[in-house]
């Protein structure tokens, strides 16, 4: 019987000729990774009684979250990690100055195809985009892999996800992805695989896949996968840090089930609050006032998200009501963006240019939300109190729509402009 | 014996503890305090050791934070019975040693809010005293019921090197 593209990966890194959803197989991951949360599991690495990391060269640490660190409570956990990091000799620590973890893991050459990659955070799905097994796990289990090299996996059922049609002008993957998880819902793909085909996934930059496999989280998929071809093999020229070998899914392999899209005629849509699955065309959210635009995080912080908005606002300004918070991901991005002047450009129109980092995704730090606040986001949630005040409301949309409402003070279809 | 907690679907990991508090590193009784904070405060006042959580589906969906298990570990919930989980809440259910069960729609149906019941992890018996009946799920599988009664997979893991 043929395999998915998931049973590939894992039957390989297990090595077996095969495997069928519902087995558990146990393997060492490529890489594992973690972020500001390692000042925790390093705690409870040491609580194994083990001594020394199984394997300095494979984990990858990457602050993050609350960088740099807000209080002396974060920037001693900070500490502890740099600490750790020069006492087991992990080669792959990347400090405050690089970017968000699941922006990093790319840039710098890890999410390769065929690779199993774990990471102590639920948006570890990203990788996916580059044709990796990827999977968010606890901390804990990030110590026991610390101390042991090795964890258990269930082999997932897997649906395909087919998507073909050109997408229409103001549309972007952002919109794809949130028409999907309002149509699956939040539950509808719990422990799954979800691998995305057809010919718009073909079309879409390196950039925009990872939006769809980053956001695979929100449907409840134990990962999302999109088969490695020509692009991938580009973006990953310079950067891959190991030999990798391309994998194909099996002509005959077979799926739990199967949604087709035609991408041809979506609109822009809005995730209203608190659910990521509470998705409407953007029609139903046009008018509602917004007081912060937040664009960025790990799903829309990129080249071509921040060059959208600068299209946008180029030589504009926002409305004064609204406070525009720009995080890029990464400082490659960071560095690029300034090259290209978009963000002279998004700063000229009244935007604040953040450091590249989650920045107030998760409502720690730098532009949590007030009572009574609505934010446009582009992150990946809205869940109440996500950004750190359960009376206030997160709206979620492309960098586009985040774009032309801060322009107009409230929710506008980006259509009108572009 | 414990008193039954009862609640809906897709509960998520920012209501169960909130993302502002997820980077701190904090004592048990700080983090039972917050337990459950934006979906039900009157959780953490009145919540009792023994108690246990019966909720619909998809519970625990979101985060990757531990913290969403560990808060509820700590203010004394002895396991969680759901319709379903989302996948890393139940794995982090298991790896701290908080027992997940699941049971099919219609038997999380039977169950209210403050009937007292008693689970048994090792037979696989939940009795329900309050409605007067009893439900049978299958028991964890070896290994993973040696990391619950080993309190967690760290613990557990501690017991193997401390062998050796």
């Amino acid at each position: 019987m043929g395999m998915t593209l998931t049973e590939k990966i894992l039957a390989r890194k297990a090595s077996k000729k095969e495997v069928q959803p519902g087995e558990i197989v146990t393997v060492e991951p490529t890489w594992v990774m973690s972020h500001d949360n390692s000042a925790a599991i390093l705690l409870k690495f040491k609580k194994t009684g083990v001594k020394k990391v199984w394997n300095p060269k494979k984990i990858v640490i990457i602050l993050d979250h609350t960088v740099p660190a807000p209080t002396a409570e974060y920037a001693n956990n900070h500490k502890s990690i740099r600490e750790f990091v020069k006492e087991q000799g992990i080669e792959n620590f990347w400090d405050i100055n690089t970017g968000i973890c699941h922006q990093v893991m790319a840039e710098k050459g890890y999410d390769l195809p065929g690779a199993v990659i774990v990471g102590a955070d639920s948006h570890t799905t990203t990788p996916g985009a580059f044709g990796a097994f990827a999977a968010g796990i606890g901390r804990s289990e990030v110590a026991a892999i610390w101390a042991t090299g090795k964890i258990w996996l269930r082999v997932p059922e897997s649906y395909e996800i087919i998507v073909n049609g050109r997408m229409p002008k103001g549309v972007f993957a952002k919109d794809l992805a949130l028409h999907i998880i309002g149509n699956i819902r939040a539950s509808g793909a719990v422990y799954k695989a979800v691998e995305f085909k057809g010919e718009t996934i073909k079309n879409m930059t390196i950039a925009s896949r990872m939006v769809l496999t980053n956001m695979s989280a929100e449907m409840g998929a134990k990962n999302g996968i999109i088969e490695a071809d020509n692009k991938t093999e580009a973006y990953l020229k310079d950067r891959a840090r190991k030999f990798y070998e391309i994998m194909h899914p099996d002509e005959d392999a077979e799926y739990e089930k199967r949604y087709e899209y035609d991408a041809s005629d979506l609109v822009p849509k809005i995730a209203f609050p608190h659910t990521v699955d509470n998705v409407y065309d953007i029609e139903k959210a046009e008018g509602i006032e917004i007081n912060q635009v937040f664009l960025g995080t790990c799903t829309n912080g990129r080249v071509e998200d921040l060059e959208i908005a600068a299209k946008i606002l180029k030589g504009k300004k926002i409305n004064p009501n609204v406070r525009m918070l720009v995080f890029p991901a990464s400082w490659e991005i960071w560095k690029e963006a300034d090259k290209r002047g978009i963000l002279h450009i998004l700063a000229d129109a009244g935007a604040v240019i953040m450091n590249p980092g989650c920045g107030p995704c998760l409502g720690a730090h730098a532009g949590v939300l007030a009572d009574g606040d609505k934010c446009l986001s582009t992150a990946n949630r809205n869940f109440k109190g996500r950004m750190g005040n359960p009376n206030s409301e997160i709206y979620l949309g492309s960098p586009a729509t985040a774009a032309v409402t801060a322009l107009k003070g409230y929710i506008s279809d980006p259509r009108e402009v572009l | 014996m414990g008193r039954v907690w009862r609640y809906g679907d897709d509960v998520n990991t920012d209501v169960i503890f909130p993302g502002k508090y997820t980077y701190k590193i904090m004592s048990d009784e700080e983090m039972a305090s917050h337990a459950l904070e934006d979906l039900d405060p009157s959780f953490a006042k009145n919540v009792k050791v023994g108690d246990i959580i019966v909720a619909g589906k998809n519970w625990g969906y979101g985060s990757s934070r531990e913290q969403a298990v560990k808060c509820l570990k700590v203010a004394g919930i002895k396991a969680i019975i759901a319709e379903s989980f989302a996948r890393i809440y139940y794995r982090n259910c298991i790896n701290l040693g908080l027992p997940a069960i699941t049971l099919k729609h219609d038997d999380i149906e039977k169950f209210d809010a403050n009937d007292e019941v008693d689970v048994d992890i090792e037979n696989g018996i939940i009795v329900n005293r309050t409605k007067n009946f009893e439900i049978h799920f299958p028991p964890f599988e070896g290994y993973v019921m040696d990391i619950i009664k080993a309190g967690g997979i760290i613990e557990y893991i501690h017991r193997q090197v401390s062998s050796q």
